[in-house]
């Protein structure tokens, strides 16, 4: 694989900007807003308590169902992950359970929770909590048979096994599924936003389309990728530098 | 009972074992039937709207959409892939999208494209094709890099026109590279469709799922959502059954 470049992030973005603008220009101002005008709207919009009740809103449902695809990925990965069968039983069926389009259960999750944050909530940690159990479940599989000799040579209880030959050996590739996990939540938190709720960056989204107001869905669309893309660099680079330990 | 059934037979328990204790509390009363019918009654319904037919254009339009989706997304992506690997400069520079691209909302832009294709069937193949281009392109370049380098400098020893060594040489080596971005690109297709459908959009699997939803209308809904479910399993499921072949012939394992 080329190493990544520094500059390349910034060029990244300086094309994209380009592109954007060049889409607009193509395409006039009923369709799109140009990039300028869209920044300068979301950084006026950033200032309103109205907007920052929205991002309050999503904000609480996403970190809630973050630490609960975490945690949940996490037990079920590492439970999956000491036996070898167990992995070999879950593993297509986690897989399998990945493909399906999660949008179709919404109606499920809104029945069994009901309209407000716990359906949120519900939906969000939906999407994450399969990648990171898969990627744990795997990064257990994956760890040197010698660690795990040593661990039973030194008589190591479970406890003890989890905690220091586990975990860290497995860290780099957790990280990936935490990675993996923190965007599927996002997204799925935020879908959940799209029907039946009164409140967050998903609902504005969607009477946004109602109201035709492009200024208005390219803001949260422009908020939503900057925020994830950041993230997701920051666990990239940690995950890069985790790797290079070894 | 060999290792193989054994793995097998837990696989089956473990689908089976909740499906018999979700049909079990439907019929005690323990999960009511507003919330949930029956994985039976699910059933039923299922094959009565599917003989009814009155579905069948709903299930055409979604599978359409789908797989105008996916066959867009392949070729271009495995068009790009191979573009792109030859050119090193742009490849540094589309890494950080490619390794970010994932965390990306990809549904948030579907609005946006509604407004600006409106809502016909536009929006919903692009939601699906933009969601699996960048897995196509990513498994495209890893097989591409997978190509030792004897193999291309015997290609040149040979003298062997590019098109030649993509045909010859390059594709069928990184094949099972390519196979696992296009068993990809089928369930990203699949789940960008759908979710688009579902979101806004006047016809569709996901539209009737929707519609029904609204309207509180189990009776169809759920049956849908099990067709959902059986599709999109079904779908990854053989297209991992020959993904292993694939592998296992190559002698690559897994």
């Amino acid at each position: 694989m080329s190493r990544s470049l520094p500059w390349a992030p910034v060029a990244l973005i300086v094309l994209l900007l380009v592109l954007w603008q060049g889409a607009f220009l193509l395409a006039g101002p009923d369709a799109l807003a140009a990039p300028l005008q869209t920044i300068a709207y979301l950084a006026q919009q950033l200032t309103t308590p109205e907007f920052q009740q929205h991002i309050a809103a999503t904000g609480t449902a996403f970190l809630i169902a973050l630490l609960i695809a975490i945690a949940g990925g996490l037990l079920i990965g590492l439970m999956l992950g000491l036996s070898r069968t167990a992995t070999e039983v879950a593993e297509p069926l986690l897989l399998a359970g990945n493909s399906i389009p999660k949008i179709a259960l919404y109606p499920i999750v809104l029945l069994l929770f009901g309209i407000g944050l716990s359906a949120k909530v519900a939906f969000g940690a939906l999407h994450g909590i399969i990648p990171v159990a898969i990627f744990t479940m795997s990064a257990c599989r994956n760890i040197a048979p010698v660690l795990l000799k040593s661990a039973a040579v030194m008589r190591l209880s479970r406890a003890d096994r989890i905690r220091s030959i586990l975990l860290p050996a497995a860290l780099p590739d957790i990280v990936t599924g935490v990675r993996m996990g923190f965007s599927l939540t996002l997204i799925g938190t935020v879908l959940g936003e799209m029907f039946g709720s009164q409140s967050g960056l998903g609902y504005l989204l969607m009477t946004a389309i109602g109201l035709q107001n492009t200024q208005v869905i390219m803001a949260v669309t422009l908020l939503l990728v900057a925020f994830a893309a950041t993230v997701s660099t920051a666990l990239l680079a940690y995950e890069r530098r985790l790797r290079s330990r070894y | 009972m060999t290792r193989p059934q054994r793995i097998a037979l837990y696989q089956a328990l473990a689908v089976i074992v909740p499906v018999l204790l979700l049909e079990a509390g439907c019929r005690a009363g323990i999960v009511k039937p507003l919330t949930m019918p029956a994985p039976s009654a699910m059933t039923v319904g299922l094959v009565q709207i599917l003989a009814s037919g009155r579905m069948n254009a709903a299930i055409l339009k979604t599978l359409a959409n789908v797989a105008a989706a996916f066959v867009s997304s392949a070729i271009v992506g495995i068009a790009m892939g191979a573009v792109i690997h030859r050119i090193a400069p742009v490849r540094r520079l589309l890494e950080p999208l490619f390794s970010t691209y994932y965390a990306v909302p990809i549904y948030g832009f579907y609005p946006l494209f509604i407004v600006v294709f409106g809502l016909g069937d536009a929006p919903q193949v692009l939601i699906g094709f933009m969601l699996a281009v960048v897995g196509v392109i990513v498994s495209t370049l890893n097989g591409l890099d997978s190509v030792p380098r004897v193999l291309t400098k015997t290609a040149r020893v040979w003298r062997m026109s590019g098109v030649q060594t993509a045909l010859q040489i390059t594709l069928p080596y990184a094949a099972p590279h390519l196979f696992t971005g296009v068993k990809l690109a089928a369930a990203y297709s699949f789940i960008g469709v759908i979710g688009a459908e579902f979101i806004m959009s006047q016809s569709g699997l996901g539209y009737e799922i929707r519609f029904a939803f609204d309207n509180l209308d189990n009776g169809v809904m759920y049956p849908l959502i099990l067709l959902i479910l059986i599709v999109s399993v079904g779908l990854n499921m053989t297209l991992d059954h020959w993904d292993r072949r694939l592998r296992a012939r190559r002698g690559a394992g897994r």
